[in-house]
């Protein structure tokens, strides 16, 4: 098939929750949901291509709040899920808990791993598995960062992670 | 990728017609492995068929004991339930030395059965191979063959299977479901994959048109002596080099029963229940694990590049029965080997 016959074929309707806002939208089935976020009609270009082969991670974002590897899923399978990409995590006068904790820890070089970096940690914490450094290594051997940064970012996720500790024992006090 | 026409089948029987109706196409479940095939140009489908739909979801504790996993469970799914964990704690820690968080989520149970090789020459098209273009000949042998097939190898193909999960399922003696055109039947794991002989392109012996609907486990006394151990070229989301899926039931420092299979050296999860059978009875201690090791690895072959794994697998099969006899199962986080 060539590419003026595959524009031509048909497209299927998928809705799809974003950050909280529904779109209806209508796309070839061969668009990942990595292409579809950075295209023209969402423009949602934090999520990041790295190897596009689910080898880094970087294109990790959460649906109905499970992390995974956007580069390797059909947007049309997902029809009906919530999606959520670094963009409906927090914004720079509201960060989420775990975006405060990478500026605190200087977790990051060059930043292009640190969307993907940021929704993982985020599953992570809700998945409730990881607790020790080791565990959180492991847990988030998914993303890779070429800088190296991998110390700075387990202290981040670390320091939330007791953060929400200390939340939950005040609480359970209460 | 090339273009595709999709499907969205909702019901086992959407998807069978849609198989039967179209020879070339194929089923897209959590679609980690196929997806990357298919942006390799590996995989050329002109239909995909999802089944991410289908009621294949649930994972049942059957009265006998027994557990299905539905086909559509996802791996990490499996690895985290509370049932699976207390029983089969091989399987979930199998599960989670392979891939990542990410992938885990999405890969499901059946998925991981079906997913090809990782070998360098089936994912490059621009070279031979019996698997990906059945004639064409074989890249890896004589070429760059360090991750390749010790055991069971044939002069068409030295791929291996790449799956951490089907090591455990193969230890486990797992049975797989599934249901075709022909109606439903069950798979022994041990028969499920085959190796490479003539037929490269073949994984396995499901007919087409059928679809895996879940993998059972039946009840098993190895839950409390068991041990994955993986070794690769770094410690965490690599493929197996070798890798052991060892259990025991071990009484007054004998071996009652065992089960051992490999990954990582053939072309499916490598058991071997006659050996299994000859040294039950024997003392569970270092000695009875070098004389099993030489007993499964008897028909060893290195490829050139590859040689290094049959020492490997010799050492790792040993330290895994000890491991497992000990009751100190692999820990998957820190890959402390102790």
């Amino acid at each position: 098939m060539d590419i003026a016959t595959a524009h031509a074929q048909p497209k299927t309707r998928v809705a799809l929750t974003i950050n909280g806002h529904r779109h209806d939208l209508e796309i070839h089935p061969w668009v990942t949901l990595l292409d579809l976020l950075r295209g023209p009609s969402l423009q949602l270009s934090g999520t990041k291509k790295g190897c596009d082969h689910g080898q880094c991670g970087a294109c990790t974002v959460l649906i109905d709040g499970e992390r995974i590897n956007s580069c390797l899923k059909l947007a049309v399978t997902l029809d009906g899920t919530n999606v959520t990409t670094i963009e409906g995590l927090g914004t720079p006068d509201d960060m989420h808990p775990v975006q405060k904790a990478f500026v605190e820890h200087d977790a990051y070089q060059c930043g292009y791993c640190t969307p993907g970096q940021v929704c993982s940690a985020v599953a992570l914490l809700r998945e409730g598995h990881g607790r020790s450094r080791e565990e959180i290594r492991e847990m988030m051997s998914g993303n890779l960062c070429r800088c190296g940064a991998y110390t700075n970012i387990a202290d981040a996720i670390q320091d939330v992670m007791d953060q929400e500790v200390k939340v939950g024992m005040r609480e359970a006090a209460e | 990728m090339r273009p595709f026409s999709y499907t969205r089948a909702e019901t086992l029987g959407d998807a069978m017609a849609a198989l039967a109706a179209n020879p070339t196409a194929r089923l897209l479940a959590g679609g980690t492995n196929l997806i990357d095939l298919m942006k390799y140009d590996v995989e050329r489908p002109a239909a995909i068929v999802d089944i991410n739909r289908l009621p294949l979801k649930e994972i049942e504790e059957l009265p006998d004991g027994s557990i299905r996993i539905g086909a559509l469970v996802s791996n990490a799914t499996v690895a985290h339930h509370p049932a699976v964990t207390e029983r089969y704690p091989l399987l979930c820690s199998a599960i989670l030395a392979g891939a990542s968080p990410q992938l885990r989520n999405a890969a499901t149970t059946g998925g991981n059965l079906l997913q090809r090789t990782r070998c360098y020459y089936f994912y490059d098209p621009s070279t031979p191979c019996n698997k990906r273009e059945p004639g064409s000949g074989c890249g890896a042998i004589g070429g760059v063959n360090r991750i390749h097939a010790i055991l069971g190898a044939s002069e068409h193909c030295i791929a291996t299977h790449p799956s951490d999960m089907c090591v455990a399922l193969a230890a486990l003696a797992a049975i797989v479901e599934v249901e075709g055109p022909d109606g439903r039947r069950d798979i022994p794991f041990s028969d499920f994959h085959r190796l490479p002989d003539d037929h490269p392109e073949r994984d396995n012996t499901m007919r087409h048109g059928e679809i895996i609907t879940a993998v059972r486990l039946e009840g098993n006394h190895f839950a409390g002596h068991h041990s994955y151990l993986k070794l690769r070229d770094r410690l965490s989301y690599a493929f197996a080099l070798v890798s052991v899926a060892a259990a025991l039931d071990v009484k007054n420092g004998m071996i009652v029963d065992m089960r051992i299979a490999l990954g990582g050296v053939a072309h499916k999860p490598w058991r071997d229940s006659l050996a299994e059978a000859e040294f039950a009875g024997q003392p569970a201690t270092e000695e009875t694990f070098a004389a099993l090791a030489d007993r499964l690895l008897a028909g060893a072959e290195g490829q050139g590049d590859n040689d290094f794994k049959i020492p490997m697998a010799r050492k790792a099969i040993v330290r895994a029965l000890k491991q497992a006899a000990a009751g100190t199962p692999q820990v998957q986080s820190d890959k402390q080997i102790r």
